[in-house]
């Protein structure tokens, strides 16, 4: 009885020591983690002298608030912003909207041949994006394109392979007896999709929409490779090139950076069940 | 347009399925859903056929020719081919960087991820508070994350260096000196591994707990429940993660650009990968046929890397469903 119960407190022991072991990795991991986004806050805020002092100081000595507003004076930011949210708004749009339309044509109607071109979905996804980079260039620009939005946005509403295999799989768990019953209902294809299919599926769409807005906030290739007129740059192709104008005033650099990473900050923080659940519906696509 | 076409058609199709509905779906109706099927997916095969196979082919004629986009195409064979494995130094350079950065960012990265997965798979205080802090590195991207990293780098007041300097570590320049600007990317990626963790997480809370327990019935350790339990479980998303990373890495473009000086390839060429160099011919030199070429012997690389990965996976993957695919 003694030695069984000396086991058991031998064995609590051993467990706490294990966790409290992994409780200190975890927490010095967070601390390497987030030490550079701190960094990044600090020096957006040191003034122009304290960022040439040696050894740099990890707490600021004073907030100098102005560097942003002198930040955001360097260049046409506020046009910047507005133009980077009217892409990042009509992509959202196109790739939450399409490809939810197309994942239902998978999932729900039993064509001929659907079953080859969705494998032919899926294998597109090997395909490195720059093979296919320089003939769409090519395309574009015979079209008249370069330098509008045309090429970031257009493709965004003829589906996208991840999206389309995203929300598929939501759909799949839709019972077909509601879909069939709707039709026995008279109901069109279409309108099943909109009204039923769609509501069902929000969790995905939601996914979907947060990470095409936040692809497109960030999205620097595109932009880069259409866009050559300043009034119609993107937040990251304007800091792009305030890179070369501004080379040591880091403050202001990372005064910028600061303020351009804040909305992707606000949508993880708003949305964190999501991000989560969509990277868990690819794990169970892989299983 | 796809959307309005979709649209003009609605009201025809809306008004008959209700009549042809019958217990054994007459052709008519198997064609009608054909049809409605097709226009489901029209978006994707516009986009397919101009945006993916139709550029695919495109750029495998023009990698025979002298395009450069504003020239009509002359067809001069092998050329761009031989310029590109005899003739240009540089893309031996590109390829070699490339290379480097593959084989040592997609098995660290891997590995990063496995092993903090694990530690966040335990039931330890504030577990939320630790996966969400884990997790955040990996959805910030974009420039702004390479100019933190740049000043984070910086040799004499960088907190990198800062951070060794505690330890007695003189630590090196990065960005500026070749040998420490690749393993400077790496490091920047590290950073990041939160994305594929939430993966590997996502698995790992799926493998059912008896398992473990009849494991700690025969009293295995630690670690040999990690190497006989956990691992086999995880890995069908190793493969996809690893499948996933080769493509994703051969293709590090953004990350040398900007934190280079406007993708010149960094001290010595040794930033300058193959997406770099394909770039600066295709958009800088407009070079389209050579750049084509580059694209399409890229293409062939990372297929070929993705079949054999397909291959031997069948030789690891563990799948508890038995043989399905």
């Amino acid at each position: 009885m003694i030695r069984a119960a000396v086991r058991r407190a031998n064995q609590n022991k051993r467990l706490n020591v294990k966790k409290s072991m992994v409780f200190l990795i975890l927490f010095l991991g967070s601390i390497m983690l987030l030490t550079p986004l701190w960094w990044m806050l600090s020096t957006s805020l040191k003034s122009p002298q304290e960022i040439m002092q040696y050894p740099p100081s990890f707490f600021p000595k004073g907030f100098h608030l102005s560097n942003y507003i002198e930040a955001w004076k360097t260049g046409d930011f506020t046009r910047w912003s507005l133009n980077t949210l009217l892409i990042a708004v009509v992509t959202t749009i196109g790739n939450v909207f399409v490809n939810a339309f197309i994942a239902y044509g998978f999932a729900k109607v039993r064509f001929k041949g659907r079953n080859a071109l969705f494998v032919l979905v899926l294998s597109t996804m090997l395909i490195p994006g720059f093979v296919t980079m320089v003939p769409q260039y090519v395309l574009f620009s015979k079209l008249g394109w370069v330098n509008t939005y045309l090429p970031l946005i257009v493709p965004a509403f003829l589906g996208s392979a991840f999206n389309i295999f995203l929300i598929r799989q939501f759909m799949m768990t839709i019972p077909n007896e509601i879909i069939e019953a709707a039709i026995m209902d008279g109901a069109s294809y279409f309108r099943i999709w909109w009204l039923i299919a769609m509501p069902l599926v929000k969790p995905a769409l939601i996914t979907v929409a947060i990470f095409s807005f936040t692809g497109a906030w960030n999205d620097l290739l595109g932009p880069l490779l259409y866009l050559s007129d300043e009034k119609l740059y993107t937040l990251q192709l304007g800091l792009q090139t305030f890179k070369g104008s501004v080379q040591t005033q880091w403050n202001y650099l990372m005064a910028m950076s600061v303020m351009v990473m804040i909305p992707t900050i606000l949508i993880f923080y708003l949305f964190q069940r999501h991000f989560i659940k969509g990277s868990n519906i690819s794990a169970g696509m892989k299983g | 347009m796809t959307a309005d076409q979709a649209k003009t058609r609605l009201p025809s199709i809306s008004l008959s399925p209700k009549k042809t509905r019958a217990v054994a779906p007459s052709v008519s109706s198997v064609r009608k859903r054909n049809l409605i099927g097709y226009i489901f997916i029209l978006p994707w095969l516009i986009g397919f056929v101009g945006l993916i196979a139709g550029p695919l082919l495109f750029s495998l004629f023009a990698s025979f020719t002298d395009y450069n986009i504003t020239s009509k195409m002359n067809f001069i064979g092998l050329e761009n081919y031989k310029r590109m494995f005899t003739l240009d130094d540089m893309f031996w350079t590109a390829l070699w960087n490339t290379l480097y950065y593959v084989i040592f960012s997609v098995p660290l990265t891997t590995a990063g991820a496995i092993m903090i997965a694990v530690l966040l798979n335990q039931q330890v205080k504030g577990m939320k508070v630790f996966r969400t802090i884990y997790y955040l590195p990996s959805i910030l991207s974009g420039v702004a994350v390479y100019f933190l990293w740049m000043q984070l780098l910086s040799p004499s007041t960088g907190l990198v260096n800062q951070f060794l300097h505690i330890f007695g570590i003189e630590g090196p320049s990065w960005l500026f000196d070749p040998n420490w600007t690749k393993p400077a990317l790496i490091l920047m990626k590290m950073w990041s591994v939160g994305g594929g963790m939430l993966l590997y997480l996502g698995r790992m809370q799926g493998i059912s707990p008896s398992l473990y327990e009849a494991a700690d019935l025969d009293g295995a350790s630690g670690f040999r429940k990690f190497f006989h339990i956990t691992l086999p479980m995880i890995t069908p998303i190793i493969f996809f993660d690893i499948i996933t990373s080769t493509i994703g890495s051969f293709q590090i473009f953004q990350e040398a650009y900007v934190m280079t000086q406007n993708g010149q390839g960094g001290p010595g060429n040794s930033l300058l990968f193959y997406n770099l160099h394909m770039w600066n011919n295709a958009f800088k030199s407009f070079d389209m046929g050579y750049a084509s070429a580059m694209a399409w012997f890229l293409f062939i690389i990372i297929m070929a890397l993705t079949f054999t990965n397909l291959k031997v996976g069948k030789k690891w993957v563990y799948y508890d469903g038995g043989d399905d695919k």
